[in-house]
């Protein structure tokens, strides 16, 4: 079988893999990085999107073949070393954005890369139109947009603290 | 408590682990050794298996095993069990065909399973699976009530006569007959509730393992309540007695009803390991997903509505025919009966009603409870004729629901639909809910819309539900074949802190962080000392798992009843460490005190001392500080509210957005307000995604066409608008918390008020009432066959 190599979360990884393997698969089942998630098997869903070269992907759409020499960033790998969450992490458990956390892996890695490539600021309806390619069947996405809403004023150094959800 | 107790909006526990990329969800675990399974499914909406030829498949690589129907049927496997017995008019049990594991002769959907390929790898398993080769003999399909009871229609169970599982009534005829015949007027409509396709966005995994040495069974599953799998399946499919079986169901990625049924794969897996004696992996791709999990909804209903000169409801009749799908799945047939007619009364006092529902069997994927079970098709209909009523009597909306409306005063109400609520207060709900949608401001929004070349309409739904089924012996009665109480056991561990293991299980509702706020304000201790465990049998005590709204209501009285248990202990053991009578003790703030003095003993105190007895009441007392109690209600919980929507269609394309969404809900006490209203943000999601864009289509031999993703259509988060949620409560009376139940008033109280927006929205165009989903196409074709003419045309 032919082998790809490539960096995930920082770290240079090699494997054999069949020419029909997925990505998405290679990083579930070879590396066991079970964060990034499969739920539809038509591109649909986004639950696997992860970042290849600093963009967001469906990891369900790339061979693994295809990520030869990439770097490629998961879930797993977006807090930092001492644990610090991400700041769309950060929102989105400070704004009650996810509840089964089935999409959220793949919802939090396209906010991240949609508010990244809109360094002038997204509104509330461009949000909703930015999160197109992910489904969540938990939330009505209502909790999802307000927490990338207040990620972004983090992201693009407007803010330096995550605005707090209203308290009840 | 304050703080993190009882109505504090805590961030949730669970969340860290699901942003890490650290959930652990069934398809995350791997066992050592295992094997991968893929199923082969029927092709055909209805045919006759005539051969299977597996040789090729047997010697493909990697192959470890494949096995069909007959070689479960050769082990005397039973089929999948049915857990409610619905009885006919006469008195009659329903017809309960048989469903086998892995078919048996015959398929009878699209989506059946027929074999079962088990290889080394995924990929090989589903090349394997390629190889199978069935030899169908097609049968003409009827996938559709009107298809299934035509006349000469095919039989999708041979012994099934017309295929009528079952023809049952509810209420009392003469007095609803007694009521119409003396009516003023009466409204009448005939309406659709659209099947749905839940789509968890986790599909369904399970992986099975045998251990050849204890001979013991261990189930991963996507499943909402693992004991009821372990009874189902042990007990009535694979014969395996319960103590030699374990069933875990770990993280779960969503579930809205369609992960509490015990569903073939897991049966296939777990059997499967035993005869490879290796472990045995399967999960759904997507595809298999629509046509594997059960479905939801799918009536076809005929209401009038009795009225009074004043508008009064005098009498509710109602014809419901309901899809069940090619076999009856674990609850199905207790959803249009006992989850659905038992609700027409609604918010209202209409004195009398009779219901007469015929479930009906049909080439198509077993449909069950889905997100509301049975009351959303109750709200839908009732709501929608009340609306006709008020057309009728010329009424505004709002005016003919105040005028039936049962009065807060009256609580508790017995309905004649056999329920009695105990509490409720709908005019309270109402009111706030209109102020919060500034009812009275919309026509000038209509205006300023119309000037934009929009059609802007307001909808209102004034609902009410059940959750929390119950009481056991009722159900029972009913023809439930399964109790409806909840377990809890709470363990003081011996230095203080606290492990609840409870029998709900939380797929997203964040039941870890609310049991641990309720259980922080009981024992006045801090959150992190309270573990919550759940979803695995080998841990918890005997539970009935999670649906129906029930967790906090039937789950967390038991927890409470258990809490109070140790309290009592406590007591105890606190008196005799401070000489003096137990009934002299109070417990508060996590301190066991002797009333009116100063001499006390932490919780952490008494817990090593109960579980280091040396100082101690021993004679009297056993060592230790652990109780379990099992709570069974002594009644549903009714919670209840006003749902209103407003939409802006677009008259050239017919497209329809929600532009507002307000609700006021009476879930009674809540426990964590930001979860509450995150229960009921996704619930409205979910209905306004039945109200406008989802519907499962079969064509007319039963072929799906709605198989995917790409055609079944999901709400996305443009199609939705901010929802604004607002809670008027007033307490439940019958359980120890207050609680009502908050997971499916979303999905049950919106699509009516949704329908009736567009409706209002179109009320110029000549409708009065339009069926689910609203899609642009319906829309469009309605505005343009009722534009109004100008004069030159």
């Amino acid at each position: 079988m032919p082998r790809v190599s490539l960096t995930v979360n920082g770290k240079p990884v090699s494997a054999e893999v069949e020419d029909r393997t997925l990505l998405v698969e290679l990083l579930r089942e070879t590396l066991r990085l079970t964060g990034t998630h499969v739920g539809c098997d038509t591109s649909q869903c986004g639950a696997c999107v992860v970042h290849v070269n600093g963009d967001s992907i469906k990891s369900c759409t790339l061979l693994a073949r295809q990520a030869e020499g990439a770097e490629v960033v998961t879930i797993e790998g977006l807090a930092a070393a001492d644990g610090t969450l991400h700041p769309m992490q950060e929102a989105f458990r400070e704004y009650h954005a996810l509840q089964c956390g089935f999409c959220t892996p793949g919802m939090v890695m396209s906010a991240i890369d949609l508010v990244k490539k809109n360094p002038q600021g997204l509104s509330e309806q461009e949000i909703r139109e930015g999160l197109e390619g992910n489904l969540c069947r938990c939330t009505g996405y209502h909790n999802i947009v307000k927490a990338i809403d207040a990620a972004q004023q983090v992201m693009h150094g407007k803010v330096k603290e995550l605005p707090r959800a209203a308290a009840e | 408590m304050g703080f993190e107790g009882i109505g504090a909006s805590v961030k949730r526990r669970e969340d860290l682990r699901f942003l890490s990329g650290r959930g652990n969800y069934t398809d995350d675990i791997n066992r050592p050794g295992q094997l991968h399974a893929v199923i082969v499914r029927s092709p055909h909406p209805h045919a006759r298996i005539t051969a299977i030829d597996t040789a090729a498949a047997r010697a493909a690589p990697g192959v470890a095993a494949v096995f069909v129907g007959e070689d479960m049927a050769a082990e005397n496997i039973g089929g999948l069990p049915c857990g409610w017995q619905v009885k006919n008019k006469d008195g009659s049990p329903m017809a309960e065909p048989p469903h086998p594991v892995l078919a048996i002769g015959k398929v009878r959907h699209v989506g059946d399973p027929v074999a079962v390929v088990i290889a080394e790898t995924k990929a090989q398993a589903r090349d394997a699976a390629e190889l199978v080769s069935v030899t169908y003999e097609e049968l003409k399909g009827a996938p559709t009530l009107e298809a299934a009871l035509k006349p000469g229609a095919p039989a999708v169970h041979d012994d099934v006569p017309g295929n009528v599982c079952y023809d049952w009534h509810l209420g009392d005829k003469d007095a609803t007959d007694a009521a119409f015949a003396g009516a003023h007027k009466v409204a009448r409509l005939e309406l659709v509730n659209n099947r749905l396709i839940p789509n968890a966005m986790e599909p369904r995994a399970a992986v099975g393992e045998y251990d050849t040495m204890s001979g013991e069974y261990t189930l991963y599953t996507t499943s909402q309540n693992p004991h009821v799998i372990r009874l189902l399946m042990g007990a009535f499919v694979l014969h395996i007695p319960e103590h030699k079986l374990r069933v875990v169901a770990p993280d779960v990625g969503g579930g809205f009803g369609s992960k509490i049924y015990h569903y073939a794969e897991e049966a296939i897996v777990t059997w499967a390991s035993a005869k490879v004696k290796r472990p045995v992996k399967w999960t759904a791709e997507r595809t298999e997903s629509f046509m594997s999990d059960a479905h939801g909804r799918d009536h076809v209903t005929v209401a009038e509505m009795a009225m009074d000169a004043n508008g009064k409801f005098l009498g509710l009749r109602v014809r419901t025919l309901a899809n069940m799908g090619a076999y009856l799945s674990t609850f199905a047939p207790c959803v249009p009966t006992y989850l659905y007619a038992t609700l027409l009364a609604g918010t209202y006092t209409t004195p009398a009603i009779y219901a007469e529902v015929k479930a009906v069997f049909t080439n198509s994927v077993p449909v069950d409870a889905y997100r509301g079970a049975g009351r959303p098709e109750a709200t839908f209909l009732l709501e929608r004729l009340v609306d006709q009523c008020a057309i009728e009597m010329g009424l505004d909306r709002v005016e003919i629901r105040k005028r039936n409306f049962i009065p807060s005063s009256a609580f508790p109400y017995q309905t004649p639909v056999a329920l009695q609520y105990d509490s409720g207060d709908y005019g309270a709900t109402l009111e706030a809910c209109l102020k919060a949608a500034d009812w009275a401001g919309f026509e000038a929004r209509r205006a300023e819309a119309k000037a934009r070349g929009k059609l802007r309409g307001i909808g209102i739904s004034t609902y009410l539900e059940a959750c929390g089924i119950a009481p056991s012996a009722v159900v029972g009665s009913l023809g439930a074949r399964a109790g409806l109480y909840e377990v809890a056991n709470i363990r003081v561990n011996p230095t203080g802190s606290i492990t609840v293991f409870t029998g709900t299980h939380s797929h997203g509702q964040g039941h870890e962080t609310t049991f641990a706020q309720l259980m922080a304000d009981k024992f006045g201790i801090p959150m992190d000392q309270i573990e919550i465990v759940h979803g695995d049998t080998a841990r918890i005590p005997f539970g009935m798992g999670t649906y129906g709204s029930r967790s906090l209501a039937v789950g967390g009285s038991a927890m409470v009843k258990a809490a109070d248990k140790i309290i009592a202990k406590g007591k105890k053991i606190a008196a005799h460490l401070l000489e003096a009578d137990a009934a002299d003790i109070e417990f508060k703030d996590g301190r066991f005190q002797v009333a009116g003095t100063d001499r006390a003993k932490a919780l952490a105190e008494i817990s090593l001392t109960a579980y280091v007895p040396h100082n101690y009441p021993i004679e009297e007392l056993e060592p230790g500080l652990e109780e379990t109690a099992f709570y069974d209600p002594k009644n549903f919980t009714f919670p209840g509210g006003c749902h209103i929507a407003e939409v802006e269609i677009d008259p050239d394309t017919g497209v329809t957005h929600v532009v507002n969404f307000t609700a006021v809900d009476d879930v009674g006490r809540v426990i964590n307000p930001m979860i509450v209203e995150g229960q009921i943000q996704g619930g409205v999601a979910q209905g306004i995604g039945q109200a406008l864009l989802e519907t499962c289509v079969y064509d007319e031999d039963g072929q799906l066409i709605s198989g995917s993703m790409m055609d079944y259509t999901m709400p996305r988060a443009d199609d939705l608008p901010n929802i604004s949620v607002g809670t008027a409560i007033t307490l439940c009376t019958h359980n120890p918390l207050g609680v009502k139940g908050c997971g499916e008033v979303g999905a049950i109280g919106s699509p009516p008020a949704v329908i009736g927006a567009v409706v209002d929205a179109l009320k110029d165009h000549g409708v009065r009432h339009i069926d689910m989903p609203a899609t642009p196409q319906k829309v469009w074709g309605i505005i343009n066959a009722n534009r109004p003419r100008m004069a030159a045309e």
